[in-house]
């Protein structure tokens, strides 16, 4: 099944002239729009007519987070705010988030590579889609929501959360599609099964996950769970949301729409350009976005591309599932955060140099992350009520600038390993790489 | 007349308790009260040592984190009832205690209350009116 046959089976000349076009356009909209890309390049001597085939794009510096952060709020739209329909946001390193606008033929865009991707799962519009990824800022949520509309499929809003009730309204609705997190979905099931309903039972055709890290162990478990095939669905809010890439039947890849998406991997240390299998991190170019065109963006996100045509028949690349990260990003419960937050945060609640160490751990489903933090003076009371509090005003702290809730343990002074150079500030114990 | 005692953060594990008393007693810095508050996770010492300073000085040497805090001694009857007279005093006049911990004295038929109150001033005033003996704090480093 196809949503956009012609697209998505183009012989890869056409695509790729299809793409060369688009990539002048955009490098020249950025160019004559958005003073950013007007300073960046032309301080790099690389002008929009130097793009003369789709290889040139490897002339245009790169753009990171950081460069999208400085921009912030609205410093990298090329349109006026008057176009702009839709604002999301992802949480910073450090200092101001990211923001990403969207126009309407945006937001037109983003439906329809989640509309291919549904399709691909099989889904169409006789089906009703239960979205568990949280609504608001995060663009999981809406992302999925506005997809689903374009396939016809009926959509349940209900976010994350309230699990007993999400298993009564799969089965009460006859949900037939259900969008989670890897572990969300196992701790779904598992409620299911305690409750006395087999999650088999439920009827699911397809599930779309994404968001955190997982292992083909756990794509496995969730199978065997729901009785049916689970989807990978991958996506930034740099570049639009989930959407980026998204599995076929064959489960072999996730196809990125190539119309929409340009990928390169390159090699994090030189940021020279690898060539097809190579593992190395995922750079991401905009070829269709109005709002904020977003030009060779360094995702961090580790991964491999095929040109290879798929037994689905779509020519598109695919790209392996993430298997870590060039920078010391963790994701837990499908939240992107960096120690550098969880340090702004202590500098918030205790107003000195902390020292502190963040444990991640998945004892049975679901991730929990735990913040050491060594004890200072200043925030050191005679009194356990008092002591009792400054966890928590650390705890809250922590919550307010990542949205997770964390256990954090006070430690004794000196008792967690010093760094010379780059610090390790984070122990990861899911073993999911 | 305020005694200066020793609050110490430990975290709650087998054998934290052991390693600071060590430095104290390498230091040749004798203990004289003490007692300890916990959580499962970690826990705050509070000693009184013959050299408070000092006493600091070595714990922070060894890298503990220590607050010097004062609290007060009052006299009481060894003998039932001895402490309820205190403590009875100190709630009609509405003074809120953070903390307290006794021992007995070598004085016959005395024991010995250590008291922390937030506002301390107040609690010495009030246990002055009601002719409590306050024990200097000196009496108490020496013991």
């Amino acid at each position: 099944m196809f949503w956009n046959e012609e697209i998505e089976t183009m012989p890869r000349d056409e695509l790729e002239e299809l793409q060369l076009k688009k990539l002048q356009a955009i490098v020249k909209r950025a160019f004559d729009k958005i003073p950013y890309y007007n300073k960046k390049y032309s301080e790099a001597e690389v002008y929009p007519e130097d793009i003369e085939t789709l290889k040139d794009i490897e002339k245009l510096p790169f753009i990171t987070k950081d460069d999208l952060r400085e921009s912030y709020p609205f410093g990298l739209f090329s349109v006026d705010i008057k176009e702009i329909k839709e604002l999301h946001s992802s949480s910073g390193t450090t200092g101001k988030p990211v923001v990403s606008g969207y126009t309407k033929k945006d937001l037109d865009t983003w439906a329809e590579t989640i509309a291919r991707g549904l399709t691909m799962m099989g889904l169409d519009e006789g089906d009703i889609l239960q979205n568990t990824h949280g609504y608001g800022m995060f663009t999981g949520g809406f992302g999925v929501h506005y997809g689903c509309h374009k396939i016809g499929a009926a959509i349940i809003p209900i976010s994350t959360g309230q699990t007993r009730r999400q298993i009564e309204i799969m089965s009460d609705f006859g949900t037939t599609g259900l969008i989670f997190t890897p572990s969300y979905g196992i701790h779904l099931g598992e409620v299911a099964l305690e409750d006395g309903i087999d999650p088999k039972d439920l009827g699911i055709k397809a599930i779309g996950f994404g968001a955190e890290m997982w292992t083909e162990e756990i794509r496995q478990k969730v199978q065997d769970i729901f009785g049916c095939k689970a989807y990978n669905i991958y996506g930034l809010t740099e570049l639009m949301g989930p959407g980026v890439g998204i599995e076929c039947e064959a489960q072999k890849g996730l196809h990125i729409p190539e119309d929409i998406y340009y990928p390169e991997i390159i090699d994090s240390n030189t940021g020279r350009t690898l060539s097809e299998n190579t593992p190395g991190e995922l750079v991401l170019t905009n070829l269709e976005r109005e709002g904020m065109p977003v030009i060779r963006f360094r995702t961090k996100d580790l991964t491999k591309i095929t040109y290879e045509k798929c037994e689905c028949g779509r020519t598109h690349a695919r790209m392996s599932r993430i298997t870590g990260r060039s920078d010391d990003m963790i994701k837990v419960k499908g939240v992107a955060i960096f120690p550098s937050q969880i340090e702004k945060a202590l500098l918030k609640a205790g107003d000195v140099e902390p020292h502190y160490m963040i444990i991640v751990t998945r004892p049975g489903t679901l991730d929990e992350i735990e913040v050491k933090v060594e004890a200072s003076q200043d925030i050191f009371f005679d009194g356990i009520k008092e002591m009792m509090a400054v966890q928590d005003k650390i705890g809250k702290s922590i919550e307010n600038e990542t949205g997770i809730r964390v256990k954090v343990t006070l430690v004794e002074p000196k008792t967690l390993p010093r760094f010379e150079g780059k610090a390790k500030r984070v122990i990861d114990k899911r073993n999911l790489h | 007349m305020k005694i200066k005692q020793l609050s110490i953060f430990l975290q709650n594990r087998m054998g934290s308790l052991s390693n600071p008393l060590e430095a104290l007693s390498d230091a040749d810095v004798n203990i004289r009260a003490m007692c300890m508050a916990d959580t499962s996770e970690f826990g705050i010492l509070r000693l009184v040592v013959d050299d408070p300073l000092k006493g600091k000085d070595v714990l922070e040497k060894n890298n503990y984190l220590v607050k010097i805090t004062d609290i007060i001694g009052v006299e009481m009857n060894d003998a039932p009832g001895g402490l309820t007279t205190v403590l009875k005093i100190i709630k009609d006049n509405l003074i809120d205690l953070e903390y307290l911990y006794a021992f007995s004295h070598d004085k016959a038929e005395k024991a010995i209350l250590l008291l922390h109150a937030d506002n301390i001033d107040k609690l010495i005033e009030t246990l002055g009116e009601n002719n409590i003996p306050i024990v200097p704090a000196s009496e108490v480093y020496n013991l």
